[in-house]
């Protein structure tokens, strides 16, 4: 099978033509293991790694732009992202190994489209536009609607995602993401949770943002839950309060590294944590 | 197709096919046999080499990814003239190889860090190797060996040793 390496979007765009059944990868840590068990069985590949279009962050003003082929390494070591979004670090940090992290990439995450993928609850938090290009141009898609199902994206034929636009998160002051995994490092997370919050003076949450992983098909978000604590102290009791609405919120499957229930259960206790996580009053 | 790339500071020519993994390639067609495969599915990091300094996992990577790139095996670590690199000595003089499988992954992760940060603490070295699987050490003598590296390297005033 062919495996091309362009350096360059026109010469991309060249080879989808030619080749418009051709499998997309960057880091290949996702797409290669998969290759291997004989599913999918595309014409050919495409290495994006090398595509300079496709890599970089840019200060945007209030947004932050990831070209998608920004590997999880170079994410952790932005000082622009380590500024705007701890969250996302906070994240990338506990995504598979060191080698895992030096290959794989933020779009690579998002395209591969897991429920445990680990940067998708804060990018969902941090209302991440996925940008999307093909030879025709340009458009925008939000990730919430750009996922669409376990591993089913809305990229089409002949189109690549460029890179994607986070908004900053200065205005919280708790920047929390957890996971939980059956051991710390190259792990698929059973349960994970992403959490902004802005508390005021007082400890009292002024405004808060939640999303958890591997809980549904999608990433989860309860915008119910995130009113019911608006205006009450970021204390264990006020998260203990929302318990039975996070665990009807969420709709887990039973695989083979979890129950059902115990995810369930795990899902709304993780966010009684967040208590210990915030600022010091 | 015919891949041109730096293997252990040699040019390097070789005829492949563009979808065979760089294991396969190093191992069976370069006889490079220090690179060892156990998951195939980028787990274990017994497969790890260094790709122009980073450490990349070869079995998730594929001949063409390779041109024009500086490839370090666990062939190529000791310096020129010399049988051994400091890291390889310190993990023998600190027992921190016993079926010595996962030994050269384990130890291209750990030049990776060192290139990264000059004085990891032992919680910072734990990370760097937490994608790489050792079955019999327990870690406790890698460990060991990456602080005796690290104090080697900085002279004996500026090593690390933080708690366990």
């Amino acid at each position: 099978m062919n495996v091309f390496v362009p350096e360059e979007m026109d010469g991309l765009w060249d080879i989808l033509a030619k080749e418009p059944d051709a499998a997309l990868y960057a880091g290949g840590t996702d797409l290669l293991v998969r290759l291997r068990t004989g599913i999918p069985s595309p014409s050919a590949l495409v290495c994006l790694e090398r595509i300079a279009g496709l890599r970089g962050i840019r200060d945007e003003g209030d947004r932050v732009f990831i070209g998608a082929c920004t590997t999880h390494t170079e994410l952790l070591e932005s000082g622009l992202v380590g500024d705007a979004l701890p969250i996302l670090q906070k994240a990338a940090r506990l995504l598979g190994s060191p080698p895992i992290r030096n290959m794989g990439t933020i779009g690579g995450n998002i395209c591969t489209a897991s429920p445990a993928g680990d940067t998708l609850p804060p990018l969902y938090l941090a209302d991440g536009e996925v940008e999307i290009e093909s030879r025709a141009g340009a458009r925008r898609v939000g990730i919430d609607r750009f996922i669409i199902g376990p591993g089913l994206t809305a990229l089409g034929k002949g189109e690549v995602v460029s890179g994607i636009r986070v908004k900053k998160g200065m205005e919280y002051n708790v920047h929390h993401f957890e996971k939980v995994g059956q051991r710390k490092a190259s792990a698929i997370s059973i349960a994970s949770l992403a959490a902004l919050v802005k508390t005021d003076a007082s400890g009292a949450i002024v405004k808060v943002r939640l999303a958890w992983g591997s809980v549904g098909p999608l990433v989860v978000t309860m915008p119910e839950v995130e009113k019911a604590l608006a205006g009450r102290p970021l204390t264990v009791e006020t998260l203990r309060s929302v318990h039975h609405m996070v665990e009807r919120g969420v709709s887990p499957i039973s695989d083979i590294r979890a129950g059902e229930e115990y995810r369930r259960r795990v899902a709304a206790n993780i966010l009684l944590r967040l208590a210990t996580y915030g600022p010091a009053i | 197709m015919k891949i041109s790339f730096t293997l252990n500071g040699r040019a390097t020519v070789v005829d492949a096919d563009q979808d065979r993994r760089v294991v396969d390639l190093l191992r069976e067609d370069l006889g490079l046999t220090g690179t060892k495969e156990s998951c195939g599915t980028g787990e274990c990091g017994a497969c790890t080499i260094l790709v122009d300094g980073e450490s990349r996992l070869s079995c998730l990577m594929l001949a063409s990814q390779l041109e024009g790139r500086a490839i370090t095996t666990i062939e190529g670590i000791a310096p020129e003239g010399k049988a051994a690199g400091d890291v390889q000595e310190a993990f023998v003089a600190h027992g921190a190889v016993q079926c010595g499988f996962c030994t050269p992954g384990m130890i291209l992760a750990v030049h990776d860090l060192l290139r990264r940060d000059r004085a990891p603490d032992r919680a910072r070295i734990r990370e760097a190797i937490s994608g790489n699987l050792c079955r019999c050490t327990g870690y406790q003598k890698i460990v060991d060996a990456v602080c005796a590296v690290v104090s080697g390297r900085n002279g004996a005033a500026g090593g690390t040793r933080g708690g366990r």
